[in-house]
């Protein structure tokens, strides 16, 4: 488990010294890519938009304090004693026609062109037989599916993407409700997710490392808790986890976890979650099959755990107010058992 | 013509007063038509919406001061931000801005009244109607929350089941008439009642900008009416215009920004002119480059309808034409630099008067250019999709926004407020205010562009601990109420002066346009003697000034009246009888209202609607025999 998960615990429920631990830990991490910034790139298009960014700030700057030089001149000459001394026509003609029409044309001129030149980098063809991973935004979570190269499907996950490192790989971004917007600043810019279309980006990690991603489009009453994690892992260990992915749930090794799932059935957890392996089948809601595996609930609002499961599933109103999940009432034996099931689904 | 300071109490002027006087009582309130009147009230009601607007900005700052704060629940914010863009730029921006128009415009031009005195009553009261109704459904918690932007399917009966939608379908689409009747009488106004002398390339400035302004308005605003119509259709009767199952979401966003960046000039472009006039009687000289700085105005006009697409670089459009949006959008700095060294060539070598309208002015260069210059930033595809809908576009577009249209509109205020009451605003205070004012807005937003490129998204109702944010946040909650107290020491001096300010006379500025040649506050016909003008600076003009200029005469005052002349050269043309007070301005407003809230309601309330239209339409125009001498 990777630092950045820390920042999905709810201050409240911490106790003052491990928050301010969490906070240390953080902040010693926003070096190591533990941030969402777009100015500390993780990957080549990060980088270029930021390149770009600095370029422009620089230019920016020096046309800002040109313009507002000379407007102190003209004031503070204004000052001065002598009898005031007003440009000639001619002066003022050229003033307007080289600093107001030809300079700015010529900077906005290579302006045009170098933010055209990163932009043919992002939207550059990407090689045939890269991976393809299928996101799909839904109110107020995401839809992981990850294709093979001829784009059937070969596992789904929720929330979490796992990429591997140093290699490109192409989204395909849908939404099943309203606009959506798959933003992971320090791997790329955003792009939409539109109901009836597909919009294609890329990303690519230079790193292993943890990135974070959030909503970007307003898509109602909780799209400020509509986070997501990319990990950048080592192609093995990424081509390995995609394996288990892609298996069925395993089986409860124990009693406990037998009882958990048969709670699940019964009650109304499967008429919206998935559990391949079991009866459950719905995909309203995010695929459960390795729920154990994922760091946090609830689309980055929560870190996954024994009690902030619990918590989540008795009471998800509370967490994130207009969650599709409603509040399910269970027996503290049955939710015991529940939760012990679903953690054990790795 | 300096009528106030020797009032003849002639026969005539007692007529003038008699026949274009606005009958007192509170009943007889709703039937002013008068410009000096109805812009007066657009101005204040603007003005009220603005600090409307404000309360809810103070509101979200609470919210997001700290992280996972519960003051609001996502429901109440979203309907807040929802109401805070809807207020400044519907209720507040469009508004104020005629409504300085609306006053000055008849002032500058030498005229007693615009071309259609009720139909500017009419669109006063749609507006106020609307703007009542909103807050009296964000009173009720059912006010839109799906932002001033509303896109579906969001915004669609789906996932927006509520009434707050069908208010914003319903409001924003019959409040748009209210801009659209003022913008067409501007045009009117403008082409038809110029002075004679004051052709074309003798106008001010500041009405070349109302002018491209009510233009901008009249290609602009049908595409939202129809849009918003549209919406109203899918929500009301499953027309499947904006849905994906049938129709096309993103079809809305162009609507919608076909619209919404025109909008953003119609606000920006009437405070360039607020700017040229300020520093035109601040230096005492006339402006450098009058021609340059027109055609930039309408340039800027022209080119405001050609960028709407670089709002929608993420919404997975083809990039080819994207980078031609990038063009255009950066195109727009050329006018923009051309009226700023216009600007500079003027100031330089003057001696500039540091009053507080002048003050605002300066303000208004370090905070637009910084606004222009991340405006070029955000026209990059690339650089766009990682700042689109961050708080680096907050940052932006209120620099642009605060920074371009309100500090020329507060200096504006400073500046023609001895006009409107007769008493000049306190100095003292007016500077101690625009500090704040300045400062405060820069703390305030300025951090802004950080968290945004720090990954901060816009319309969240809260954020995570340990994002990094935290402090970024609580300074710009802090720093807000800074930018608050500014404007709270504008709005004391502006109404401690109604009584205790000192009295202006005719032209406390010496200033050269034709408002400042009669007296402060105006009398009811504007003028007593229409002087013809023979050049662009009346006032200043000659030895003798406006005095030596002949007098236009033949002009009835018995009834009212107006001079039509020439669009070009204001050649006289023809006198035009105006209509005077009347209810039933009112009347229509509140059955055109009628008909369309109550379609939120029943499908029979309309119907209502349609037949109260038409009994005040009849009432309206109900011929009588014009001009009957008592």
């Amino acid at each position: 488990m990777s630092p950045p998960q820390e920042k999905c615990l709810p201050r409240k429920s911490l106790p003052p010294g491990i928050a301010a631990a969490g906070i240390w830990l953080i902040c010693a991490c926003s070096s190591t890519y533990a941030s969402q910034s777009a100015l500390q790139p993780g990957g080549p298009l990060a980088k270029a938009i930021a390149d770009l960014f600095w370029g422009m700030v620089a230019i920016g700057g020096i046309i800002l304090f040109i313009v507002l030089a000379m407007l102190a001149v003209a004031l503070l000459r204004a000052r001065s004693k002598a009898e005031p001394k007003p440009l000639t026509f001619t002066q003022s003609r050229n003033l307007v026609f080289v600093s107001g029409v030809v300079i700015p044309a010529l900077i906005l001129t290579v302006f045009v062109i170098s933010s055209a030149a990163v932009n043919r980098e992002i939207v550059a063809p990407m090689p045939e037989h890269a991976l393809t991973i299928q996101v799909t935004g839904h109110q107020w979570w995401w839809e992981v599916d990850y294709l093979d190269t001829e784009g059937n499907h070969v596992a789904k996950t929720a929330n979490e993407i796992r990429i591997p490192v140093g290699k490109p790989v192409r989204i395909a971004l849908e939404a099943s409700d309203v606009i959506h917007s798959f933003w992971i600043p320090q791997l790329n810019g955003k792009t939409d997710m539109v109901p009836g279309k597909r919009n294609l980006t890329w990303v690519k990690a230079d790193r292993p490392g943890s990135y974070l991603g959030q909503c970007t489009e307003f898509c109602g009453k909780q799209h400020a808790k509509m986070a997501f994690t990319v990990d950048a892992v080592p192609e093995e260990e990424f081509d390995a986890w995609l394996q288990r992915q892609a298996q069925p749930a395993r089986e409860p090794a124990t009693e406990n976890e037998s009882k958990g799932r048969q709670v699940f059935l019964r009650s109304s957890c499967a008429m919206c979650h998935a559990i391949r392996g079991t009866s459950a089948l719905a995909s309203v809601a995010p695929d459960l099959t390795h729920i154990g595996s994922r760091k946090t609930l609830a689309a980055g609002t929560l870190e996954n755990m024994p009690g902030t499961l619990s918590s989540w599933i008795l009471s998800p109103q509370s967490f994130k107010p207009g969650s599709h999940m409603p509040a399910t009432v269970l027996a503290g034996e049955d939710l015991g058992n529940l939760v012990e099931y679903l953690l054990s689904l790795e | 013509m300096t009528d106030s300071a020797s009032i003849q109490h002639d026969e005539e002027t007692r007529q003038l007063e008699r026949t274009w006087a606005s009958p007192p009582g509170f009943f007889a309130w709703f039937t002013h038509v008068n410009q000096t009147n109805i812009g007066m009230r657009f101005i204040v009601t603007g003005f009220v919406f603005f600090i409307l607007g404000v309360i809810l900005a103070l509101l979200m700052r609470l919210q997001l001061a700290v992280p996972e704060n519960d003051f609001m629940d996502p429901e109440t914010y979203n309907q807040v931000f929802s109401m805070h863009g809807i207020t400044m730029m519907f209720l507040f921006a469009i508004p104020v801005m005629e409504g300085f128009a609306v006053y000055i415009i008849p002032l500058m031009l030498g005229t007693r009244d615009m071309t259609f005195p009720r139909l500017n009553a009419f669109g006063y009261y749609i507006y106020l109607i609307a703007g009542v109704m909103m807050y009296v459904a964000l009173l009720l918690k059912i006010a839109p929350d799906a932002g001033w932007f509303s896109y579906p399917p969001l915004a669609g009966a789906g996932f927006s089941p509520g009434l707050g939608l069908d208010f914003y379908t319903t409001v924003i689409t019959f409040m748009e008439i209210s801009a659209l009747v003022a913008a067409i009488e501007i045009i009117a106004t403008i082409f038809k009642c110029k002075v004679p002398g004051m052709s074309l390339n003798r106008m001010p400035i500041f009405v070349w900008a109302m002018l491209v302004m009510s233009f901008m308005i009249v290609f602009a605003l049908p595409p939202l009416v129809i849009a918003s119509l549209m919406l109203a259709l899918d929500r009301m009767a499953g027309m499947h215009f904006f849905t994906a199952a049938s129709g096309d979401p993103i079809l809305w966003q162009h609507l919608f920004w076909f619209f919404g960046h025109p909008e953003v000039y119609i606000i920006f472009i009437p405070a360039l002119g607020m700017v040229s006039s300020i520093i035109i009687t601040f230096t005492q000289r006339p402006i450098f480059g009058y021609i340059p700085i027109v055609l930039s105005i309408v340039a800027i006009g022209f080119i405001g309808f050609g960028l709407w697409v670089h709002h929608m670089f993420t919404a997975g459009l083809p990039q080819l034409g994207s980078n031609f949006f990038t063009a255009s959008s950066a195109m727009i700095a050329i006018p923009s630099g051309v009226q700023i060294f216009c600007w500079i060539a003027t100031l330089w070598g003057s001696k500039p008067k540091l009053a507080t309208p002048l003050l605002h002015v300066l303000g208004f260069f370090l905070i637009f250019i910084i606004g222009g210059l991340s405006g070029v930033m955000v026209a990059s595809v690339p650089f766009d999709m990682q700042a689109h809908d961050t708080y680096f576009v907050v940052a932006h577009f209120h620099y642009v926004l605060i920074g371009g249209a309100v500090f020329p509109l507060l200096g504006g205020l400073y500046y023609w407020y001895p006009k409107f009451t007769g008493r000049m605003m306190s100095e003292r205070l007016g500077k101690i205010a625009f500090w704040v004012t300045f400062a405060g807005f820069n703390l305030t937003f300025f951090p802004m562009h950080k968290l945004g490129l720090d990954g901060m998204p816009r319309r969240v109702y809260t954020y995570l601990d340990g994002l990094g944010w935290n402090e970024a946040n609580f300074f710009i909650s802090i720093s807000s109420t800074v930018l608050a107290l500014g404007f709270l020491l504008t709005l004391v001096n502006a109404l401690a002066s109604l009584k205790r300010g000192k009295v202006a006379g005719d032209n406390p500025w010496n200033a050269d346009t034709l408002e400042w040649a009669t007296s402060s506050p105006p009398p009811s016909y504007n003028f007593r003697h229409i002087r013809t003008v023979d050049s662009r600076y009346p006032l200043w003009s000659g030895t003798g000034g406006l005095e030596q200029n002949p007098v236009v005469t033949g002009i009835r005052s018995d009834r009212r009246e107006i001079l039509l002349t020439s669009i070009l050269e204001s050649h006289p043309e023809a006198r035009q009888p105006l209509p005077g007070p009347s209810p039933w301005p009112f009347w229509l407003a509140v059955a055109t209202a009628l008909t369309f809230a109550g379609l939120m309601v029943h499908m029979a309330i309309p119907l209502l609607g349609f037949l109260l239209c038409f009994i005040a339409i009849t009432g309206w125009i109900w011929p009588k025999q014009l001009g009957a001498a008592k």
